[in-house]
């Protein structure tokens, strides 16, 4: 039977590579969480600056410049940046930067709009100052929005990062690109199956502190 | 308590809000803001708490202009009750109550001790509501908890903004209730903003009735409902609320008089007299001329008494009436009359002496039934705005 030849000759290539497998995969790691973590450093912040504030233009500058990053191809962005950053993790990581930020930044502006505006206006009205109505009233309450956009774009952002091989910044994409080199299958499934356990893997972790976190936050 | 001295507000378009305020509140009472939308009422509440700055004129709180003082520190002092009740949803009751004494670093025990209090004073057993999230409570139990974390840090004052108007009737009742109960417990001052008038009657030691910015009416809702200033206020009111309070004050005798009296014409002989009394079921009957002038009234004893003479007619027999009142006399005025007379009943006229009606001990009996069964007071009616 080829199919079970298949399996049989994958595992052992498995059994063969796993070293291999590993180091990409930390690599692969290794990018998408520095890339994730720079743009919700920016996004976030910016995010509820947007929401706590009423002036127009700003918005819609944020927004386009935001909207602008998205609709670049990512190889033509990656392409861009390889002769500013040369080659490696650097242009990687900042153009994935580059593509979380927006629906980080949307759902974080998203969340503070959902917060019940009566509900600011009574922290307001009780004395709290305007940093303990952002940190224990907007914040907590639109943390659920924040988190839901996280989770949404750290699993688009992992499987994105197979393209960071092709700036020869390593990852699982390095696995598939030498596998289509070498025409080798069992490398291209290796490096496809190991980018969509991390995903997967990633998104129930996610949504696992996401409830034990949030399960007291019973907005109405 | 607090003084508004000559307070404008305009907004950045132009719009004059508030014109040349000036208000007291006085210490311990509750204190209605009412009028229609757009008014100014919210606006003059949240000057005191100063989520709005007034564009002239100065506010004191206990003789100290607000302006000068810290606006969160100002906050803390005044309990807040806001329409949509605010609770924060992320908290638990017990923590919602206590958010004010937490910011103001009271100590855990003492914030305990106190959101326990608070919870049986509006009967929340805190054993079962302690711990519990502000959607697992009704509409009606979330804005108790919302009246007491107002109250949670001993505030020296309360604002509420139609803290009862989102609720269902029943609950909006029953608030009301406790609210006049717990003022008189605890004393606070409060200013109330409502729309509802039977809200303001039932709960007000003040209303003050604004309209277009400006004050149109500021006394007890006894006063406003006797002496209202103006038409617009009488509007307010609604005609119906105000007709049933000036029948509850001082019935007329055109209110209870019995319209249609049994009455004879004086050229008419006895036996028609008598036949009509049958029919009327009276036992004596008012003579009148054709102008309806009164002249006098003939009793059944007064005919019996000369019956046999065929040739009498009721102008022989009758009396002229002693005893009459005008039209618009007021009821009190006319019962001590006939008490004082042993009267059973009692003559009304108008100029001329016509003869209007009648009032009997029936008339002022069924009148009091009228009164007293259907329910004229704090019903149906709202007022239009």
């Amino acid at each position: 039977m080829p199919f079970t030849n298949t399996i049989s000759s994958f595992l052992q290539f498995l059994q063969e590579r796993y070293p291999d497998i590993l180091v990409a995969t930390r690599e692969h790691l290794t990018i998408s969480v520095i890339s994730i973590l720079l743009s919700t450093l920016i996004a976030v912040p910016v995010g509820m600056y947007l929401a706590n504030n009423k002036i127009k233009w700003l918005h819609s500058a944020v927004f386009s410049i935001a909207n602008l990053f998205q609709t670049i191809p990512s190889l033509a962005l990656l392409a861009i940046l390889l002769p500013l950053f040369g080659i490696g993790m650097k242009p990687a990581i900042f153009a994935l930067f580059l593509y979380a930020i927006l629906p980080i930044l949307r759902n974080t502006y998203a969340g503070f709009q959902s917060v019940d505006q009566s509900i600011v206006e009574a922290a307001k009205g009780m004395g709290y100052s305007a940093s303990q109505r952002l940190f224990s009233i907007q914040l907590p309450l639109a943390f659920p929005y924040i988190m839901s956009g996280l989770r949404m774009t750290i699993v688009y952002i992992i499987s994105w990062t197979t393209l960071a091989a092709l700036v020869g910044a390593g990852g699982l994409g390095q696995l598939i690109v030498s596998g289509i080199g070498v025409n080798k299958q069992e490398l291209v499934l290796a490096g496809a199956l190991a980018a969509i356990l991390l995903t997967v893997l990633t998104d129930q972790i996610l949504g696992f502190i996401e409830k034990r976190v949030f399960r007291k936050v019973k907005a109405n | 308590m607090i003084k508004f001295k000559a307070i404008n507000k305009t907004y950045n378009d132009g719009h004059q809000v508030l014109k040349n305020l000036n208000l007291t509140i006085n210490q311990g009472e509750i204190t209605v803001l009412i009028g229609p939308s757009g008014c100014g009422k919210t606006t003059t509440m949240k000057l005191i708490n100063r989520l709005i700055t007034p564009s002239s004129g100065e506010i004191l709180l206990q003789d100290e202009n607000i302006a000068n003082l810290d606006p969160i520190k100002l906050r803390r002092k005044i309990g807040y009750v806001i329409q949509n009740i605010g609770l924060f949803p992320h908290m638990t009751i017990a923590q919602n109550v206590a958010v004010v004494p937490r910011l103001l670093k009271w100590d855990k025990k003492e914030i305990n001790a106190k959101v326990d209090e608070l919870l049986n004073l509006v009967g929340l057993d805190p054993n079962i509501y302690r711990d519990r999230y502000p959607s697992e409570l009704s509409g009606g139990q979330q804005q108790r908890v919302g009246v007491i974390r107002a109250l949670a840090a001993n505030p020296v004052l309360i604002l509420m903004d139609e803290p009862f108007s989102a609720l269902d009737p029943i609950s909006r009742e029953q608030l009301q209730d406790e609210l006049v109960r717990l003022q008189q417990e605890i004393k606070t001052t409060i200013v109330f903003v409502t729309h509802d008038m039977d809200e303001a009657i039932k709960i007000a030691d003040t209303i003050v009735i604004m309209k277009d910015g400006e004050i149109v009416q500021a006394g007890a809702p006894e006063q406003i409902l006797r002496h209202p200033a103006n038409d617009f206020v009488k509007h307010f009111i609604g005609s119906k609320r105000m007709q049933s309070v000036q029948a509850m004050q001082e019935p007329t005798v055109d209110d209870v008089m019995a319209d249609q009296p049994a009455v004879i014409y004086p050229s008419r002989g006895l036996a028609y007299a008598v036949k009509l009394m049958e029919s009327r079921k009276v036992d004596s009957l008012f003579v009148i001329d054709k102008n309806n002038k009164l002249l006098g009234s003939v009793s059944i004893y007064q005919i019996l008494d000369q019956y046999k003479d065929e040739t009498k007619l009721v102008a022989d027999v009758m009396k002229p009436a002693p005893h009459v009142v005008l039209s618009g006399t007021s009821l009190s005025a006319a019962l001590n009359l006939m008490n004082e007379h042993q009267l059973s009943n009692m003559p009304i006229v108008k100029q001329e002496h016509q003869f209007v009606g009648l009032i009997t001990r029936g008339s002022v009996i069924s009148h009091m039934t009228e009164l007293y069964t259907s329910e004229h007071i704090g019903g149906e009616i709202h007022a239009v705005h």
